[in-house]
């Protein structure tokens, strides 16, 4: 394996991360947004404050990663990407801020109306936010941000590949929040909750489905070079996601929420790997593959050192800090 | 403030006027750089020393059975969730705009830069992991383990401060790459990141941080103290966060001493800009004060031979003058003068005071029962504050017109998109909110507190359950 190709893989392993744990993180706000009036809907806030309470800041800082892993081993790219999608991008950095800072804000508010005001702003830019990124990935799968020179700014992410991407990323990470809520929600023996977030997740999940099956179509001639490799090299992950994604609904029907979780997570890995693996070679699609993008090789070098440390010291630590937050003492 | 404020003013409208020939990107991007920059600056001084600052806190609580210390420890974990969360969100603001401000600069440059923008990255993880773990460990962990949850952030905050200033040594001191043809080859990341300005510039903002947080939390409870709230707590509430702002303050002159006598090597613009010189002499005096007026300096007092003391170490040597650079290549004068002297000020005098409140100690005299005392400290937090933004502006309107010192000029690194603008004014409206927010949050978790109110339940619908909700 060449030096570039370690370390997109790296920076791709950290996308797919930011996907399922910033993702699950997001989808919270879309439980949150739909929980209902404030007296209705109090149990669920409380439960989404209590889930993504002590990791949200943590499943952030997959975005920076990939960030710095870009920049610094694609720079060019990079600068490309950031100018073309400048306002997907400046929209999505927009809902991160709000949604981070209201959530905080809420959690220590002091009347029932500030609350409600930081509420609001949490979960709508919760919503927000994956639909830009969605449309920024978008954009790069179906070829529209050249390498040199400035794409345009507003077709390169309003047409049909970003905007359903968009739309299937909001699906998928509040599909994958409503499964962690409803385990977590029953393993708090808060058995009415856990019952309305699993019905709720059932009808994300199915109308998320039917987003997916629905988007190949215009895929097929909007963004031709992924639909080959999604057809192609990369059909045994779609298959695999199909199938978690199924399996995911079977479990919730019969109230397998903790079981659940596993094949939510896989329905989603096996998605984004699957779209990694079907734009391969290219870093943007159409434009410049992986190999010609790179930067130094003894920066590229320095990057696996960072990598490294990062599988020896932030894996583990993030591990302690999913596990402990699932144990019986933290729940409650 | 006024006279710092004109002659900028007046420097931007010439700016402007003067040099149609900038990128459309420029200005917005400068603006929007110096607004989100120094707004995170002040966050990440709270996530750098405010861990180190809890832990001694909570240390004392569990070693010396201190309910008190316990108790502040507790409020202050809170309080960092908040201050913490939007660090976080700004710092992500940071990392976004580098490639969106400054294409420039990143495409070019990014890959002999950017490591130690990732070992940051991995600093900014463990700290994300372990206040989350420390905040919701409260009566979650056996206590001894809860505590050593601060551990991480301490380091991760050494770390942090480290890799970030690596990256602006880097852009005073470019090394670990060569030019040829204007093609950047030979690329060496770890001499970048170890170049020489770093080790001094980080151990400057590291003390700063320590500065700005102690001074800061210090202040609250002077202000409690001056409202006559003189009980333990205030008291230790305001003693351990202002020794750890006073260790910093008394070394921060000598570190500061260090870094400035590299300048007349390294950048004589920016040194010649701090001191005001505009023609060479020998020795040189210390201007203090001054505005550079039409090419003259006025309403400046100097003093004989100091410049060349403090700058040069030597009675004789000169700080190179203006008049040796060529003028595309000088900064702004004023600002970087002014901003410099201001942090200088500042940082004297609160150093003073550090001084002067445990010598007295010593000697059996308590300050914290004198009322003037208690006014210079609370308003050491906001000096505090200003001092670490005017140090900022010094430094970095003091390296202009570069971006990368000698290499790269700041408009080459700017991008032709006017729709920046756009960007400064919302950035502008969500950071007044995110401040407003802030401010009214923190106090009113104040005020529940001094009302007796422990637990700060989140007010959602009716009351489903009752009892702590941490």
């Amino acid at each position: 394996m060449t030096l570039e190709l370690a370390v997109a893989i790296a920076m791709f392993a950290g996308l797919v991360a930011y996907a399922l744990f910033g993702g699950a993180d997001f989808g919270s706000g879309f439980f949150d947004l739909t929980a209902g009036g404030t007296r209705a809907g109090a149990e669920v806030r409380r439960q989404v404050d209590k889930s993504i309470g002590p990791v949200w800041e943590a499943n952030h800082v997959w975005l920076i990663y990939v960030f710095v892993m870009a920049w610094t081993a694609f720079p060019t790219a990079f600068a490309a990407v950031m100018g073309t999608l400048i306002i997907p991008l400046f929209l999505a950095l927009l809902g991160i801020v709000l949604r981070g800072s209201s959530f905080a804000f809420r959690k220590y508010a002091e009347t029932l109306g500030q609350a409600r005001v930081f509420g609001f702003l949490f979960a709508t830019s919760s919503v927000a936010a994956p639909f830009f990124l969605g449309t920024v990935g978008g954009a790069i799968a179906s070829g529209r941000v050249p390498y040199a020179g400035r794409g345009d700014v507003w077709s390169s992410w309003l047409n049909p590949t970003s905007l359903l991407c968009g739309v299937v990323a909001v699906g998928t990470c509040a599909f994958l929040a409503g499964v962690f809520l409803t385990a977590d929600a029953g393993r708090a023996d808060r058995s009415g909750l856990a019952e309305t977030l699993r019905r709720r997740t059932l009808l994300v999940g199915v109308a998320t489905g039917v987003v997916v099956l629905g988007a190949l179509v215009p895929l097929h001639e909007d963004a031709p070079t992924l639909w080959a490799g999604l057809s192609g090299r990369a059909l045994p992950l779609v298959a695999l996601s199909a199938a978690a994604g199924l399996g995911t609904l079977v479990l919730l029907v019969r109230r397998r929420a903790a079981l659940a979780r596993l094949t939510a997570v896989t329905a989603v890995g096996a998605v984004v790997v699957g779209w990694g693996v079907a734009q391969y070679p290219w870093l943007l699609v159409d434009q410049v593959r992986i190999s010609e993008a790179a930067g130094a090789p003894a920066t590229l070098q320095g990057l696996l050192v960072a990598v490294a440390l990062a599988v020896l010291l932030v894996v583990p630590a993030m591990a302690y800090l999913y596990r402990i937050t699932q144990t019986e003492s933290w729940t409650r | 403030m006024i006279t710092q404020v004109i002659p900028t003013i007046a420097e931007q409208v010439a700016l402007l006027a003067g040099q149609a020939t900038d990128p459309a990107g420029l200005h917005p991007a400068r603006e929007q750089m110096a607004l989100s920059l120094g707004w995170h600056i002040v966050l990440a001084c709270f996530g750098v020393a405010f861990p180190t600052i809890i832990f001694a806190m909570h240390w004392r609580g569990i070693r010396r059975q201190d309910a008190d210390a316990l108790l502040l420890a507790k409020r202050w974990s809170k309080v960092s969730a908040v201050l913490f969360a939007i660090g976080a969100v700004s710092g992500t603001v940071l990392s976004f705009e580098m490639g969106l401000l400054w294409p420039g600069l990143m495409g070019t440059y990014g890959d002999v830069l950017g490591l130690p923008f990732a070992f940051e990255g991995l600093a900014f993880f463990l700290e994300a992991i372990f206040i989350g773990l420390y905040l919701y460990g409260w009566g979650r962990m056996p206590p001894r383990q809860h505590l050593l949850m601060l551990i991480p952030m301490a380091i991760t905050g050494v770390v942090g401060t480290f890799c970030v200033l690596a990256v602006n040594a880097w852009m005073n001191n470019p090394t670990g790459f060569k030019l040829v043809d204007g093609k950047v080859t030979d690329v060496d990341p770890w001499a970048a990141m170890f170049n020489d300005g770093v080790w001094l510039q980080f151990a400057h903002m590291w003390l700063a941080a320590f500065m700005l947080a102690g001074f800061a939390v210090a202040a609250v409870y002077a202000a409690g103290m001056l409202r006559g709230r003189t009980d333990r707590r205030h008291r230790l509430g305001f003693l351990v966060p202002f020794a750890f702002a006073s260790v910093a303050a008394l070394s921060q002159p000598l570190v500061g001493h260090l870094l400035g006598s590299r300048l007349a090597e390294t950048q004589p613009a920016k040194l010649a800009a701090f001191e005001l010189a505009t023609e060479t002499e020998s020795p040189s005096p210390l201007r203090l004060g001054g505005i550079l007026v039409d090419g003259e300096v006025r309403y400046s007092i100097d003093i004989p031979v100091l410049g060349s003391i403090i700058a040069r170490n030597s009675f004789t040597k000169p700080v190179e003058g203006l008049e040796t650079i060529p003028e595309e290549d000088r900064p702004p004068v004023n600002i970087t003068h002014l901003s410099f002297q201001t942090m200088i000020a500042i940082g004297t005098a609160l150093a003073g005071l550090a001084a002067l409140f445990w010598i007295a100690r010593r000697r059996g005299r308590d300050l914290l029962r004198r009322r003037w005392f208690l006014r210079a400290a609370v308003l050491a937090g906001p000096l505090a504050f200003v001092a670490l933004e005017a140090g900022w502006i010094a430094t970095e309107v003091g390296r202009q017109p570069w971006v990368v010192y000698g290499y790269l000029r700041t408009a080459d690194a700017a991008g032709e998109n006017s729709g920046l603008w756009w960007l400064f004014g919302a950035t502008l409206v969500v950071y007044s909110l995110m401040t407003a927010g802030a401010v009214v949050v923190l106090r009113s978790m104040a005020r529940r507190w001094r009302e007796g109110a422990e637990d700060l339940p989140s007010p959602y619908g009716p009351q489903l359950e009752t009892g702590a909700d941490r």
